[in-house]
């Protein structure tokens, strides 16, 4: 098929068109310079047109999904409704169902959604709940911080090894890249127990976070993976667990980027507004937001995305389990938990961020204060850690935020406790974001960020994923605070999603649904050693597992239509 | 049976096939093949052996409709495909129920036309660990995967349930016996615990029996929990125990290391049902402030937990889920099917791989009389006497490939290892025949 999409308003940040009139062109999957005169046009005048929307980090498919769904019936409730013949029925809020998911993304104009955790032994599950959700292509970060094996090459600092079991482990898996969570803590979770800090090393293995990131980090430079290995570092959620995230970010400091990578970090903090706290308690707790964006200002080694708090009863889920099991101790809320043999353990908990709450009002600024505080939106990627700082469909608030520091004002004084005011800057900042860095916050550094060069833009030959939302932009001011809940509506809402050249909603609804991609990440070359590897590692492999290796893989037939991105890096023997 | 003779007459060995009979979902199994037949079975338990080996016995080989004069008659695919959809079209409260023993590929066609014909879809949780699945939904869900137990447990409770009978591997090939990391000399780095009102054979391989009056076991989980937070007993003896023995297990299971506590039917199914699982959660719960402990129900079929993580994929609600208003609804004691069949409200009722025959309560069953019965099996069966439409599909795991989800979660994608007999289609293959012929809105 073949598209015009005619004068409309691009904003294309990667080829520095900024609200410029511009017609894009489509032929089948791709954007192109010259189409045919059977082309369709579609009449777009002055509409808000960008790249489709790519988030690097969310909750959307796997174990923990289905524990939340099983053990949360009250939330599918909350979000029931019936819709049209293509779409049947929405349900879920926090935990929607994996159809329910795909639509919400569409309509909100997105394309490419990262599912930011995979067990490997479950990550068929993952990927079955992949071929559930509908429009999306979905690259799947697989957890190795607390694997058996990553320890026993860390603490021999056998890097080799440990690219080659990466390398490996990503195509049993499926997977993309590279997850950590809570290095050596969920293994210690094991015994019931965490680690604190960067060099508290874990129980039996004795092998600390520093270690385990170190390692990693370098294994996947030396694998020269498309994206940077994602970590969710120590001590989530603690007051005074900055300390830890600047260390964490020295800690790889060192490490050389792979020379043929195009993303600038080698090391991507995930949701950072949960590892930006100040104090010794939840009495004396302040925020450190400035820190960590001063530091961010200054390197460049360093990518992150905030997990901005958006007041809403939702649910958390994370490899981190103790985390899971103090917040259980805290609120008193229905726990659950998941160890997973040799891989990680992971927990769950509903959480409600009220405005009344000092802690979750002093979360939410320090979330806005990282955005606002870091100057290079390139290194910053808006996400709300789905679900666990509030339900993706709330992106489209949060960019009403960021729009208008009068509609953050307006808030600090009289919707939010003043925990908010006094123990952040978040008062101080002046600073709304343009189109132009919102597109770059929601799509073009993620693109980056994640190695995914094929999208983020509109160049000629890029993929053609493309959103286009009902704001007239030239005749529309997102910084009036009465503005805010009419962004929130038209991005909620988009007027066209494109994805693969094909209209998959129009005027807010959805018209088609297509399978979603697995992307998947498969390094080339190595082979030989891999095998090598594998006989190795099997009477372990074989002692700690309770299923055999030959039914450890992901079948292909689980990853249809695929996606896949073949890096050939030859490791030395 | 198995022979006790090593089978040597064979031509072909399939290594690591998954076992298709019980929630272990072992998938070390090696089968040895003859002319199509399976005719050895290695690493397999004494019930899931069998269960492949004497596979055609009462096999269901072809369709077949109920006649005029109430006798099963073989008919053509066609014919009863077309009769099914015709039953289901005209129905106004029909009830799909079973699929314990499919793959999920299978139960998500299944799902289709349950949300097509606005049906309602349930599985065995209904009458088994339903109330687990309640219990965790009201108080939450701390469980672990197998291997867990297996590499750091040096404690396990199997409360109400008899792997021994049941579960035939789960001490052997999962819990208490094999060696794990950090316990390498198995059995003997760990102190097993079976808590039952009888002398179970699982009681019997344990360290200790703790034997509570039946249908007391509230009573007992709460003093129990009592003693864990280091509360005073006032009564000297509960549920059959004295207090002074409460202490002791409390005091013993808050200074291990590691425990995995294992729970069924035993007590999901006595006078207080998902209570009894409430209170064991918050005993969990309880335990990881001294140390780690976490539980897992005792699955039964094999892909009984399949159903439930499919269901809350695609509906949000794992069980019991009424498509009658075109959208899901969920509400236990509404929706699920004994209670549905109870108030004779289905007016069609399907059963996906399951004898309720055999599992239903005998006035359930009563309503299956008034009301056409579909059957989709592969066994003849007492459902077989009350089917009205009898479809003969294929089995999972050896007939046809497919995917299921272990007791604890686990996928295990399940290989084909022999061609299915001639006439007989795959369950997904059924349903797919089905949805075709309903067509668009009917």
């Amino acid at each position: 098929m073949e598209y015009i999409l005619k004068n409309g308003i691009v904003v294309d940040p990667v080829n520095k068109i900024n609200c410029e009139k511009k017609d894009i062109l489509i032929k089948d999957n791709k954007i192109t310079d010259k189409v045919s005169s059977k082309a369709k046009i579609i009449d777009v005048t002055g509409k808000l047109v960008m790249p489709g929307g790519v988030d690097i980090h969310s909750h959307i498919a796997g174990p923990k999904l289905s524990v939340g769904r099983l053990y949360r019936p009250e939330d599918t409730r909350r979000g029931i409704k019936k819709c049209s013949e293509i779409d049947g029925f929405e349900a879920g809020y926090s935990l929607p169902t994996c159809p329910t998911t795909g639509y919400r993304y569409t309509r909100m104009g997105y394309t490419t959604v990262t599912e930011a955790a995979v067990p490997p032994l479950e990550a068929k599950h993952a990927h079955e709940e992949i071929n559930y959700i509908p429009n999306l292509d979905i690259p799947t970060l697989v957890l190795f911080g607390n694997n058996w094996f990553v320890l026993k090459f860390v603490k021999n600092n056998d890097i080799k090894n440990l690219a080659l079991f990466l390398s490996k482990w990503l195509k049993l898996a499926k997977g993309y890249g590279v997850k950590v969570v809570n290095p050596c803590g969920s293994e210690a979770w094991g015994w019931g127990k965490n680690v604190h800090g960067l060099d508290d090393p874990a129980p039996f293995w004795d092998v600390t976070g520093r270690e385990v990131i170190h390692a990693l980090t370098q294994a996947n430079e030396m694998l020269g993976l498309p994206h940077s290995v994602h970590v969710h570092t120590n001590d989530l959620g603690h007051p005074g667990n900055y300390h830890t995230t600047l260390e964490t970010f020295e800690a790889v400091k060192d490490i050389k980027k792979n020379k043929n990578v195009k993303r600038d970090q080698i090391l991507h903090g995930t949701h950072l507004q949960f590892h930006a706290y100040d104090g010794t308690s939840w009495r004396d707790v302040t925020s450190a937001a400035g820190y960590l964006s001063d530091y961010i200002n200054k390197h460049d080694h360093i990518s992150c995305d905030i997990g901005q708090i958006t007041f809403d009863e939702t649910t958390t889920m994370t490899a981190d389990a103790p985390m899971e099991y103090d917040l259980y101790k805290l609120t008193g809320l229905k726990w659950a938990n998941k160890d997973i043999e040799v891989e990680t353990s992971s927990g769950l908990i509903p959480s409600i961020y009220s405005k009344k709450a000092p802690v979750s009002t002093l979360q939410w600024a320090i979330g806005l204060e990282l955005f606002l505080g870091i100057n290079n939106p390139w290194k910053l990627v808006l996400t709300t850690d789905s679900p666990n700082a509030g339900p993706f469909i709330r992106y489209p608030r949060i960019i009403s935020w960021l729009m208008s520091s009068k509609k953050r004002d307006d808030m600090l004084d009289n919707e939010v406790h003043n925990w908010a005011y006094n123990r952040t800057d978040l008062g101080t900042f002046d600073r709304a974001y343009s189109w132009e860095e919102i597109a770059i916050i929601t799509r073009s550094a993620s693109s980056k960020i994640l190695g995914l060069n094929d999208r983020g833009h509109l160049s000629v030959g890029a993929k053609a994923d493309i959103a286009v939302y009902d704001i007239d932009v030239d005749d529309f001011d997102p910084t009036l605070k009465e503005n805010s809940s009419i962004i929130e509506n038209k991005l909620l809402n988009s007027l066209y999603t494109i994805k693969n050249g094909e209209i998959l909603v129009n005027h807010g609804k959805i018209i088609k649904l297509v399978d979603s991609n697995h992307l998947w990440c498969n390094v080339k070359g190595n082979e030989v050693q891999e095998e090598k590897l594998i006989k190795n590692i099997k009477p372990d492999f074989n002692k700690f597992y309770t299923v055999q290796y030959a039914n450890y893989k992901v079948p292909d037939s689980f990853v249809k239509p695929e996606e896949r991105y073949d890096v050939n890096t030859k490791i030395k023997e | 049976m198995t022979d006790s003779k090593p089978i040597t007459d064979f031509d072909r060995i399939i290594e690591n096939c998954a076992c298709s009979y019980c929630g272990n979902n072992c998938d070390d199994i090696t089968y040895l093949i003859k002319d199509n037949h399976i005719v050895g079975v290695r690493n397999a338990c004494r019930i899931g052996a069998s269960k492949v080996i004497s596979d055609q016995d009462q096999r269901l080989k072809n369709p077949m409709i109920r006649n005029k004069e109430g006798i099963l008659e073989e008919v053509s695919w066609t014919k009863a495909i077309d009769e099914t959809v015709k039953v289901l079209k005209e129905s106004m409260r029909p009830v799909m129920y079973g699929w314990g023993e499919t793959s999920v590929e299978a139960i998500k066609e299944g799902l289709k036309i349950a949300m097509k014909i606005g049906a309602v879809i349930d599985n065995q949780s209904t009458i088994c660990h339903g109330s687990t699945i309640q219990a965790f939904q009201n108080i939450g869900h701390p469980v672990l995967t197998l291997g867990e137990t297996k590499n750091r447990a040096d404690m396990i409770i199997y409360a109400g349930t008899n792997p021994m009978e049941d579960h035939p591997r789960h001490m052997t090939r999962y819990t208490a016996f094999p060696e794990g990391l950090f316990r390498p000399n198995g059995r003997k780095d760990r102190f097993v615990m079976t808590w039952d009102p009888r002398y179970s054979n699982t009681a019997k391989c344990s360290d200790k029996w703790v034997k509570y009056n039946h249908d007391e076991d509230y009573a007992f989980l709460t003093a129990l929990r009592m003693a864990v937070n280091n509360h005073k007993l006032n009564k000297k003896v509960i549920a059959g125990i004295s207090a002074e023995e409460i202490y002791k297990i409390a005091d013993q299971m808050k200074n291990v290391e590691c425990g995995s506590l294992y729970f069924g039917l035993g007590l999901t199914q006595t006078l207080a049902k998902q209570r009894n699982i409430d209170i064991l959660i918050q005993l969990v719960q309880d335990l990881n402030k001294y140390t780690k402990w976490a539980m897992l129900p005792m699955r039964g079929f094999f892909n009984v937990n399949g159903f439930n993580m499919i269901m809350t994929s695609i509906t949000g609600y794992p069980y019991g889920v009424d498509f009658a208003r075109g959208y899901p609804r969920y509400m236990i004691g509404e929706t699920t099917t004994i209670d549905l069949l109870n108030r004779k409200e289905p007016d069609v009722f399907m059963a996906v791989s399951t004898d309720p025959g055999i599992q239903f309560p005998g006035q359930t069953l009563k309503h299956l009389i008034d009301i056409p019965v579909i059957q989709i099996d592969t066994h003849w069966g007492p459902l077989t006497e009350l089917a009205d439409i009898v479809i003969p599909s294929t089995r999972i795991g050896v007939e046809t490939c497919g995917t299921s989800y272990r007791m604890d979660s686990v996928p295990i994608y399940m290989k084909k290892i022999i061609d299915k007999p001639e006439n007989c289609k795959s369950d997904e293959e059924i349903f797919n025949m089905i949805l075709n012929k309903l067509g668009g809105k009917n």
